[in-house]
């Protein structure tokens, strides 16, 4: 009997140990909510982190708006979003921000007989076909711009995002910058009050009435559109050129971006300078507090990013997305040891 | 001798007196426990109007009645109004039912007087099976099947046929998306059907037998029989039926959002896109991150809960008086 019971304390405090001990491995989980969009590259990264470093990574894909909720109602360490806060919103609440990862938005149509990268639109364009004032495939200006395409007579059908989310408001943001009938009537938000068109829920959503709708046109990002072999269009740049969405070219327009012009990194990179600019191009930011009432957690979160920053380019080129280039990377880091500290003070992250 | 029976029953006694004291005790804590349970019910679904009221008092204080009545949805600016969402969920779902009732009626006819008695199973359980398919199934072969053959075949006939009949050309004005108001409608008859048809049966089968024969009796046709003895007969019970088909569609969110197209506008047309009040919902509440933007979603599903209570409630109040006749 008496050695039963030894046994049963000796289990008793096995388990509990072993509780313990899982306790402490979760607790070393960096924990994230935010963004839709770049959740496939974070969670690739994460992957290739755990392996290499035993700290995992648990991040809810639930949505930038929730994002920016979770880490103000301080239940994660990060947050992350599409869309940037403002300057004000940052220093209000005591939060860094800074670029993570970038994608490029695509205009994707469907019209028979043209094949990807055929066709060619402008901004102003575009953002006519999306007021509704350009209805039909053979107008002028969509004539003017692809004189060798035979357009067909035929109603244009505008495919939206029906969900809120990052890649209407740079789209949007893209229109709005190039047409001021754009601004003024629908206005940069990531859901707007569209004059025409139907509503589809993800890009999955919009791909899907885009492919079975003829005559129609929607946007969707660019991983999206070259997984599922969708018809493309180019688009004319900024500088007056006509680009075809490559990964180069969403490099170029991250290139020619002046990023400290904006308090948190916050520069949308639609419309940029540049000859080879694809202006459709937009990033994903990361919010972190900068006093962080668990600086451990946040250090492990910056140890995370630093290393997905370093090394994992050749990852995100795999899944089309577009890494940060090495001299925002490096502005970046210098921000986390000036600004993310401990309660002394102390610098958070003090290189790899 | 007495004084020993007398031990003996007033032992009895006290057992039996501890048995009762303890029946007492048990029954005590069952009916207060099944109290309880009921109370809980009522605590949630208070909790839930508060909580809705509390939730969208920011967007009825701002916009007042107006958020009834106004038509922009308007995110940038801010400026919400309900109308749109509500005139989407009322139209699907009154569509919806005028659909499905004469065919749930059908149904319920075949399957109480005409069917015979092999298939009766078969075909009863077929019916119920399509109330156990989840919303996204219907979901996702209205938006990848059902809509590719309305837009290929169906709509581009119906406006050829109406084109230039007034009234009618408006109601099914082109171009044909595929998806839109009519298409979630049909989607959402085939998704209230089951409801409409087994609680139609089961009423037609508290018809006594007697009324039915009578009426064969002195020379009726099926067709008379059930016009002027079921459905007179079990009229509030179908009513109760058809309510509770009508709260399902009025709240049905995922295939709804497949197939609607998901506008905020109010067109004349049946082909063009609308949105609902859940699929809004739905659809922004993730990404919605002003106050007066959640407030309005909020509102909106306040709007929902209240359309909703009103429509169960009528077809309780209805199925129970159809009860307290078949009972008396």
């Amino acid at each position: 009997m008496r050695h039963f019971i030894r046994s049963a304390a000796v289990a008793i405090a096995m388990a509990a140990a072993s509780t313990l001990s899982l306790s402490a491995a979760m607790a070393a989980d960096i924990s994230g909510a935010g963004a839709t969009f770049p959740y496939p590259i974070y969670a690739k990264w994460a992957d290739a982190y755990k392996k290499e470093t035993g700290v995992g990574l648990n991040y809810q894909s639930i949505g930038s708006g929730g994002g920016i909720k979770q880490i103000k109602a301080k239940t994660v360490t990060f947050g992350a979003s599409d869309a940037p806060l403002k300057g004000e919103e940052l220093d209000g609440t005591g939060l860094a921000q800074f670029p993570m990862v970038m994608g490029g938005i695509v205009p994707v149509v469907n019209l028979e007989g043209v094949k990807p990268g055929e066709l060619v639109l402008d901004g102003p364009t575009l953002a006519d076909i999306f007021l509704g004032k350009i209805t039909s495939w053979d107008d002028e200006a969509i004539k003017k711009l692809n004189p060798d395409v035979k357009l067909p007579s035929q109603a244009i059908a505008v495919v939206h995002r029906s969900d809120g989310s990052g890649t209407t408001f740079n789209f949007t943001y893209y229109l709005g910058d190039v047409s001021a009938d754009w601004k003024s009537k629908v206005g940069v938000d990531k859901a707007v009050e569209w004059p025409v068109g139907i509503g589809a829920k993800g890009n999955e959503g919009v791909a899907n009435n885009v492919s079975q709708t003829g005559g129609a046109i929607g946007y969707v990002e660019y991983a999206y559109a070259k997984q599922n072999k969708l018809t493309y269009t180019d688009l004319v740049n900024k500088d007056g050129k006509k680009v075809e969405p490559t990964a180069a070219a969403f490099s170029a327009a991250a290139a020619s971006a002046d990023w400290s012009s904006q308090p948190g990194y916050g520069v949308i990179l639609a419309n940029q300078a540049g000859a080879e600019s694809w202006p459709m191009t937009s990033a994903t930011w990361i919010l972190v507090y900068k006093k962080p009432d668990d600086a451990a957690a946040t250090t492990e979160a910056l140890k995370f990013f630093a290393w997905s920053y370093a090394k994992g380019d050749d990852m995100a080129a795999e899944l089309d997305y577009v890494p940060m280039p090495d001299a925002v990377v490096k502005s970046v880091e210098e921000m986390w040891g000036k600004d993310v500290v401990d309660a002394n003070g102390k610098p958070l992250y003090s290189g790899m | 001798m007495t004084a020993v029976s007398e031990a003996v029953t007033s032992s009895a006694m006290r057992t039996r007196e501890a048995t009762v004291r303890r029946f007492a005790l048990t029954d005590t804590i069952f009916r207060t426990a099944t109290r309880l349970s009921a109370i809980l019910v009522l605590v949630l679904l208070g909790g839930v109007a508060i909580s809705l009221i509390a939730g969208s008092w920011e967007a009825l204080s701002k916009f007042g009645f107006s958020f009834l009545t106004t038509e922009s949805w308007n995110p940038v600016t801010e400026n919400f109004g309900a109308l749109a969402p509500i005139y989407g969920t009322i139209v699907t779902s009154a569509i919806a039912i005028l659909i499905a009732v004469p065919i749930g009626i059908g149904i319920a006819v075949f399957l109480t007087e005409l069917c015979p008695r092999p298939l009766r199973r078969p075909i009863g359980i077929a019916v119920e099976l399509l109330a156990g398919i989840p919303s996204i199934i219907y979901g996702i072969w209205g938006l990848f099947v059902f809509a590719p053959f309305l837009q290929t075949t169906v709509q581009p006939f119906i406006i050829s046929l109406f084109h230039g009949i007034p009234g009618l050309s408006s109601l099914f004005a082109g171009p044909p998306y595929g998806i839109g108001l009519l298409t979630s409608s049909l989607i959402l008859a085939i998704m209230v059907l089951p409801f409409i048809t087994s609680i139609t049966k089961d009423v037609f089968d508290t018809v006594p037998a007697v009324l039915k024969e009578s009426a064969y009796g002195i020379g009726c046709t099926t067709w008379e029989v059930t016009r002027r003895v079921t459905i007179p007969y079990t009229r509030v019970g179908i009513m109760g039926g058809v309510m509770l088909g009508l709260g399902r569609a009025l709240g049905e969110t995922m295939a709804v959002t497949f197939v609607i197209g998901n506008a905020h506008r109010i067109s004349t047309s049946l082909f063009a896109p609308g949105t609902t009040i859940s699929a809004t919902i739905a659809n922004e509440f993730t990404e919605a991150d002003g106050e007066l933007y959640t407030s309005s979603l909020v509102a909106l599903g306040l709007i929902l809960f209240i359309i909703t209570f009103i429509i169960l409630a009528l077809a309780r109040y209805m199925l129970l008086r159809i009860d307290s006749r078949t009972g008396a």
